[in-house]
């Protein structure tokens, strides 16, 4: 297979202009004859339909949710980031840009990176349009903050609740169309399988998707000339995460079953201000937000004792003297500070508690402290930017932040890997593209804060409805697609197959208790640090595991009704496979970068050490069949504009 | 910590719901009380003693609105400022009796057990809960400033998630919380000023048309919101509302 990137001729500055010209367009009329799938109604799945429906196509968006409003977008808290330099403190699009590839350790994609900086703007207009109600100063100017990874601020805000204002903003442009009718809602429903149909040419295209509806269980088919995944990450695949619970990575492995190639998998994101985990029953972890770094300091104590002392109740955070704190994230990263990328704050965190320096009754947690910023700017001040974070953390532990410091420890967070897209957004099936944390293409080996809202936004407000017609404007010949061919047929049968097999286990496990088995096996061995041993290990584990839940695994209740149970092993079958190819994937990568940190390969301080030589490609794979080895292609990364460098944080 | 749970149970719509009783025990204290369900879940599986008890859920953060329960006769149960999913077991007692039901209101059907289709409100907001503008030829993000105060409390208003506890503890089932939240956030902003009394007019008929009450000004609604949205959002959708009715461009449509 030939990965075509399709990347625009011309300078970096100008390959996304150069594409707009020369694209294919789809004339108003022709418009109202083509049918749009998006599954999704996150950032990218709503900005994408409203934008769709607003051109004049048809579009079905579909939710598993029971509104598109709940979308897990919703939870992310820090800001968006924008390339205004509004602040006048040196910010331009070629910095966004540079900042966003340096971040992702140079593992992503120049122009897509290029053209992600560019529209960055056009999203904040586009957004205070919307009357989403951003952070002000006193002139009634918009106001930034600083995120992770940057020496500006750039990032915009609406107190901790960024995702929930955008997806509103999105969510409205959205109910607009739905209320034109440009746009049909389908809430409750879950996709399980994709539909491809060969061409005159008999050539495979994706036309439609069977869902599942969650309120009857009932199979439905829907057919369209192309259809956008927008599906989020698949984070979940470790249990427990900051993902949603219902956040699942089955559409996406679906489409890669069917052929769409699946790219990166081993960059996972494991964010280092969460809240760390205190029992077995758990369900999810709560992230505090990377925009507490703008003022919180991290630290542990620096003598054993201390941490030791704490660690058995003992002595609390505010014994330790001033002088016997370890800022250590200032001591390692004086340029960046607290304020380091994610990768790089996580995996020191994780080193100061293997090495015994751990607080909290675990030892697996470290503090951010606030007692400064509260001297400096005053309790209002900081309750102001910070206090529904606040609010939150002390419902959850019981314990009031103003006082004591926090304690944090790493989660994992977002998945940087996804399916293979070209500069289109397309994959590897024609017809199909995805969108958001779905697809692999801007955040490299790490995503810096508050570029994941930049992302999904960017491309569902301003690449998918210019590059969608360079699509569409082949298909206007082709008429409606009819939904009762042998193609549709068979794609129902093999998702109530699937169903039916779970249901006929008849087994003594629940669903969960064989995700958290996962999950624990993913976290301990193909978490935050990997080697060739834990991973041929979790590689054996894996499939024992998928074995014995295929034998032993419960599924209560009927196919056909309201049935969370089967959603979720629906969901966990397709996360052993992923489980699979993410290992793999860590294993065949013998370097550490971003997200992805290698035992074996790390410099004599600590930090990720790249393979640049052998490794400067983007790994797509390609399923062969249940539990095969897949193959590996490679993207190779040819930058011509930045200059390669080792990351630094330091100076 | 041991409780005793009384659960609404309903295999569907149009079935007959009933409660039954279970009992969870070693629940820990910062177990979160979705997480205890969880649990008990688990129980109803293993020992093969009922169909787990259905209940909506996501983000277990209180952002996505997803969840809500009737707790003791509380939406959101019996802590201030939370969702259900964030409400813990060191809230209640040890040996507790714990009656849980689903929201209650014409306009929110129930679907199963504990889970009821809120898309009333989603089609609240199509009727206009939104400001009219496609995607590009906008303005610069900056072009209009917008007084501090006024994007603060439009923010206020904004943080509503659309949960439905108002319509809950409403004893007229009323969604003027909700409604008035979305009115005031974007009536507060200049960018919002263009539609504004559109938007009353056909938010309000559209919430009528759908089944909920009227507002006999309880506050109810007030006191159990998650996100402590505060009843002036009311007055100012009363307010929006009169200005409509007086302003003379144009009548009501039908």
């Amino acid at each position: 297979m030939n990965l075509d990137s399709k990347i625009p001729e011309g300078p970096l500055s100008e390959k996304w202009t150069n594409y707009k010209i020369n694209q294919k367009l789809v004339n108003p009329a022709n418009k109202r004859k083509l049918n749009i799938i998006v599954v999704g109604t996150g950032l990218a799945g709503a900005s994408a339909a409203a934008s769709l429906g607003a051109l004049g196509f048809n579009v079905d968006i579909f939710c598993i949710q029971d509104s598109p409003r709940r979308a897990h977008s919703i939870a992310a808290q820090g800001g968006i980031n924008a390339a205004k330099n509004y602040q006048n403190d040196g910010d331009s699009v070629e910095r966004l840009f540079r900042d966003t590839i340096k971040g992702g350790d140079y593992r992503a994609r120049e122009a897509n990176v290029y053209r992600l900086a560019e529209v960055s703007g056009d999203i904040i207009d586009q957004c205070v349009a919307q009357g989403v109600p951003f952070a002000r100063d006193y002139s009634g100017l918009l106001d930034n903050r600083s995120f992770g990874g940057a020496q500006v601020s750039r990032t915009f805000y609406a107190r901790g609740q960024t995702g929930q204002q955008l997806l509103l903003g999105a969510y409205g442009a959205l109910s607009r169309e739905i209320e034109r009718g440009s746009v049909k809602l389908h809430s409750r429903c879950e996709m399980e399988e994709l539909v491809l149909v060969k061409d005159n040419a008999g050539k495979e295209r994706a036309r439609g998707i069977i869902v599942r509806n969650l309120v009857t269980g009932k199979l439905e088919r829907y057919s369209a000339h192309a259809v956008v995944l927008a599906t989020g990450g698949y984070g979940n695949v470790y249990f427990l995460s900051t993902n949603a619970m219902n956040s699942n990575g089955s559409a996406a492995w679906i489409c890669h079953r069917k052929g769409a190639l699946f790219a990166n998998p081993c960059y996972v994101q494991i964010h280092p201000t969460c809240i760390p985990v205190h029992g077995d029953y758990q369900s999810k972890l709560t992230l505090m937000s990377e925009s507490l770094r703008n003022d919180g300091r991290i630290w542990v104590p620096k003598k054993k004792e201390d941490a030791e002392a704490i660690r058995a109740g003992q002595k609390k955070a505010n014994d330790i003297p001033e002088e016997e704190r370890d800022y250590y994230l200032e001591r390692r990263y004086p340029a960046f500070g607290n304020l380091v990328p994610r990768d790089v704050a996580s995996r020191a965190a994780k080193e100061r508690c293997d090495a015994g320096y751990g607080v909290g009754s675990t030892g697996l947690a470290v503090y951010l402290d606030f007692a400064d910023a509260i001297k400096r700017l005053g309790k209002k001040v900081v309750e102001q930017k910070y206090g529904n974070l606040f609010q939150m953390y002390q419902k959850i532990t019981d314990e009031n932040p103003y006082e004591t410091p926090m304690m944090i420890y790493p989660a994992v967070h977002y998945t940087m890997g996804g399916l293979w897209v070209d500069y289109e957004l397309q994959t590897t099936i024609p017809g199909l593209f995805a969108a958001g944390e779905a697809n692999f293409s801007d955040h490299g080996a790490n995503r810096l804060g508050a570029s994941a809202l930049m992302q999904g936004l960017a491309d569902g407000y301003f690449v998918l409805p210019y590059t969608l017609q360079n699509y569409l404007a082949d298909q206007i010949t082709l008429g409606p697609i009819p939904t009762d061919t042998p193609e549709f047929d068979e794609a129902e049968q093999s998702v109530r197959q699937r169903e039916q097999r779970l249901m006929d286990i008849k087994g003594n496990k629940t669903v969960d208790y064989f995700h958290k088995r996962l999950g624990h096996i993913m976290w301990e061995y193909v978490g935050m640090s990997r080697n060739e041993e834990s991973l041929t290990k979790a590689a054996a584990m894996i499939d024992e595991l998928e074995n014995e839940f295929w034998q032993n695994v419960q599924v209560p209740g009927d196919i056909e009704s309201f049935n969370p149970e089967m959603e979720k092993a629906l969901r966990l079958a397709d996360y052993f496979e992923l489980a699979r190819l993410i290992t793999a994937d860590a294993l065949h990568r013998k370097e550490s970068c971003g997200g992805h940190f290698r035992t074996e390969s790390q410099t004599p301080d600590g930090e990720t050490l790249r393979d640049d030589e052998h490794f400067m490609y983007v790994a797509a794979w390609q399923y062969q069949g249940h539990a095969q080895p897949e193959t590996l292609h490679k993207e190779e990364l040819n930058y011509e504009h930045i200059k390669i460098a080792t990351r630094n944080y330091k100076n | 910590m041991n409780f005793t749970l009384h659960i609404w149970r309903q295999e569907n719509a149009k079935a007959k719901g009933h409660f039954e009783t279970y009992k969870v025990s070693d629940i820990s204290p910062d177990c979160s009380f979705l997480e205890m369900l969880d649990i008990l879940n688990e129980q109803l599986i293993n020992d093969h003693i009922a169909h787990p008890v259905c209940f909506d859920n996501d983000c277990r953060e209180g952002i996505c609105g997803m969840c809500g329960l009737y707790i003791n006769g509380r939406p959101h149960g019996n802590d201030d400022g939370v969702t259900t999913c964030q409400l813990h077991m060191r809230k209640f007692q040890d040996g507790d009796e714990i009656w849980i039901e689903p929201w209650r209101a014409k306009a929110f059907p129930v679907i199963r057990d504990l889970v009821v289709d809120r898309s009333a409100f989603d089609k609240i907001i199509q009727a206009g809960g939104y400001v009219s503008v496609t995607t590009g030829g906008v303005p610069d993000a900056n072009a209009i400033p917008v007084p501090k105060r006024f994007a603060d409390m439009a923010m206020d208003a904004a943080e509503c998630i659309g949960c439905g506890a108002c319509v809950a503890a409403c004893k007229n089932a009323s969604a003027m919380l909700f409604v008035g939240a979305k009115v005031a956030h974007l009536a507060m902003l200049p960018q919002g000023q263009v539609e504004a009394q559109e938007r009353v007019k056909k938010m309000v008929c559209r919430m009528d048309e759908l089944g909920f009450g009227s507002c006999t000004n309880t506050y109810a609604c007030e006191a159990e919101c998650p996100k402590q949205i505060k009843r002036q959002n009311i007055a100012r959708l009363n307010r929006e509302w009169i200005k409509q009715l007086f302003a003379g461009n144009h009548k009501p449509e039908e």
